[in-house]
């Protein structure tokens, strides 16, 4: 077993158990912690495959982010109210649909077998003018997605402000 | 490459990076309490040691001398990896850091991205800590330090970009390198946009409200003693030092200089940053959490998002590098008056007003019931 591949292993092997720690945990800050854990072990499996700048983005947007704002709102709320969120009735319809997700990547990528292709190291230069000029459009739908989010978010917090 | 390449050599750097970090910051905290010491008319440390230097030292045996306490009903696993949580990427950010051309343990391609995105996860040792220390304190300060965050961060990515846009690679030696004149000259705004945002993130005063005294006692370090905390005051003083070496390196042209060997001039320039930030926090009172987030989101996100656009401008239309310093030095005064005139103006007459001490004598009249009263020892039994 080469080291790369040992390597690879160990940094599944963090993915997969933090991520099933996520969703059994009692504790919703252990959750929380477990899922900053396996969002960077994907970081981690983004360095392996020479995506240097999207591993630092995974930790950036993910880690430094969105963890923070889940954490930030676990700060309001009381811990003892996290007792009851074990016991959510909504178990066996996530479980249906993560395990059709799961069903449609695996047969997605059985079909395309994306794994014989020779890694090549892609530097930042060429990912911003690829992604500005052949993935403009893509692009910038993502960020209207985004913006209207933000719009989303801001309108729903002045609603709530007023009553 | 064979094994001792690979390992040893990144390893023993890494030793030595952990030497070299704690030996600054010993010398970081004997700087900032003799300045401060300085600014407040008072000697500093002066017991151990000549000039109190081995103050630090002393202060270091006793943190590790002394008891670790945990509180009851803490989360124990979170209570003792807090602390490392909030070192280990404050350290890690070190590893891409040059300190010369060619002092540098990896000299990533994205280097000003990994200490951007890297640096962010210290956070997380805080809210770790605020958390499992079962006190109220220590929630709010955690709190607040996860909303600075969110609110900070911005600016601090925005100001990357724009010095990334300017020299055209996110690589730190390339970024020196190409500085041409330094770029604190050419976009004096994205230097003290970095500075203040970055003074935020590190918690130091005036912008320090996660662990205020004044409000929540310490904050996420309220229940920590001994040498947890000692790790906690450790990754702090590593991260300001980042911060002074950052700035130096995007905008203070790094280890270039005339006459001193390379490595001295990046220290000279990040232990100047330090002192204008240690005079900060003895010269500003503590902006209070709504000021801190009026000040983060209604002036420094926009001037942030404002300054890459005029380097866009002037990248994009070819203009002298001057042109540049002249619209940030634009935005500044606009955005210094604007603020001005909202903050002091709309305020009134302030009712407090502040009188140096060696001029108090000469500007406040000594008032009569304090003249005519003699102090006696009765009175003061009494």
């Amino acid at each position: 077993m080469s080291p790369t591949l040992a390597v690879f292993y160990l940094l599944a092997a963090i993915t997969l158990g933090s991520a099933v720690a996520v969703v059994s945990s009692r504790n919703v800050v252990y959750a929380v912690l477990a899922l900053l854990l396996s969002l960077v072990a994907v970081a981690g499996l983004f360095i392996l495959l020479l995506a240097e700048f999207l591993a630092l983005v995974q930790v950036l947007i993910y880690a430094g982010a969105i963890i923070i704002v889940l954490l930030f709102a676990l700060m309001l709320t009381r811990v003892e109210e996290f007792a009851r969120v074990r016991d959510n009735p909504q178990r066996p319809i996530a479980l249906v649909v993560a395990g059709a997700v799961l069903g449609i990547l695996i047969a997605a990528f059985l079909r395309f077998s994306p794994a014989t292709q020779e890694l090549k190291h892609v530097g930042v230069t060429a990912l911003g003018s690829e992604l500005f000029t052949r993935w403009a459009i893509p692009f910038e739908v993502a960020s209207l997605v985004l913006l209207v989010a933000l719009i989303g978010a801001i309108v729903i917090a002045r609603a709530g402000g007023r009553e | 490459m064979s094994l001792a390449a690979t390992v040893l050599v990144p390893l023993l750097g890494l030793l030595a990076l952990f030497t070299f970090l704690s030996a600054v910051v010993l010398s970081l905290v004997w700087i900032e309490r003799k300045f401060l010491g300085r600014i407040q008319m008072r000697l500093g440390p002066m017991r151990v040691g000549p000039f109190g230097l081995l103050q630090p030292v002393a202060d270091a045996v006793k943190l590790v001398t002394k008891e670790d306490v945990m509180p009851f009903g803490a989360n124990r696993a979170l209570f003792w990896v807090a602390p490392l949580a909030m070192f280990i990427p404050a350290f890690m950010v070190w590893v891409t850091i040059p300190f010369a051309r060619d002092w540098v343990i990896r000299n990533l391609e994205l280097g000003l991205f990994y200490v951007v995105a890297v640096s962010v996860l210290s956070i997380v040792g805080l809210v770790m800590a605020g958390w499992s220390s079962a006190n109220k304190y220590a929630v709010l300060g955690a709190l607040r330090a996860a909303a600075g965050l969110i609110s900070y961060e911005i600016p601090v990515v925005m100001v990357a970009l724009a010095v990334a846009m300017l020299a055209g690679s996110l690589n730190l030696v390339e970024i020196v390198e190409r500085q041409a004149p330094i770029y604190a000259v050419v976009a004096p705004l994205g230097a003290l946009l970095l500075l203040f945002s970055g003074l935020a993130e590190t918690g130091r005063t005036p912008f320090d409200i996660y662990h205020a005294e004044s409000e929540v006692a310490g904050g996420p370090y309220i229940e920590y003693s001994g040498a947890h905390w000692a790790v906690f005051y450790l990754a702090e003083y590593v991260s300001t030092f980042a911060l002074g070496v950052l700035i130096s390196l995007l905008f203070l042209g790094g280890w270039r200089g005339p006459w001193l060997p390379p490595v001295l001039w990046l220290l000279i320039k990040a232990y100047a940053v330090i002192l204008v930030i240690f005079w900060m926090r003895g010269t500003f009172p503590r902006l209070r959490i709504d000021q801190l987030m009026s000040l983060g989101w209604k002036v420094l996100v926009p001037l942030s998002f404002a300054n890459i656009l005029i380097a866009g401008v002037q990248l994009y239309y070819r203009w002298p590098w001057w042109a540049l310093t002249l619209m940030s030095v634009a935005l500044i005064v606009a955005v210094s008056f604007e603020v001005y005139r909202r903050v002091v103006l709309a305020g009134g007459k302030p009712e407090v007003e502040l009188v140096p001490a060696r001029e108090l004598r000469r500007k406040v009249p000594v008032r009569e019931e304090f003249k005519t009263t003699k102090v006696s020892s009765e009175g003061q039994q009494g």
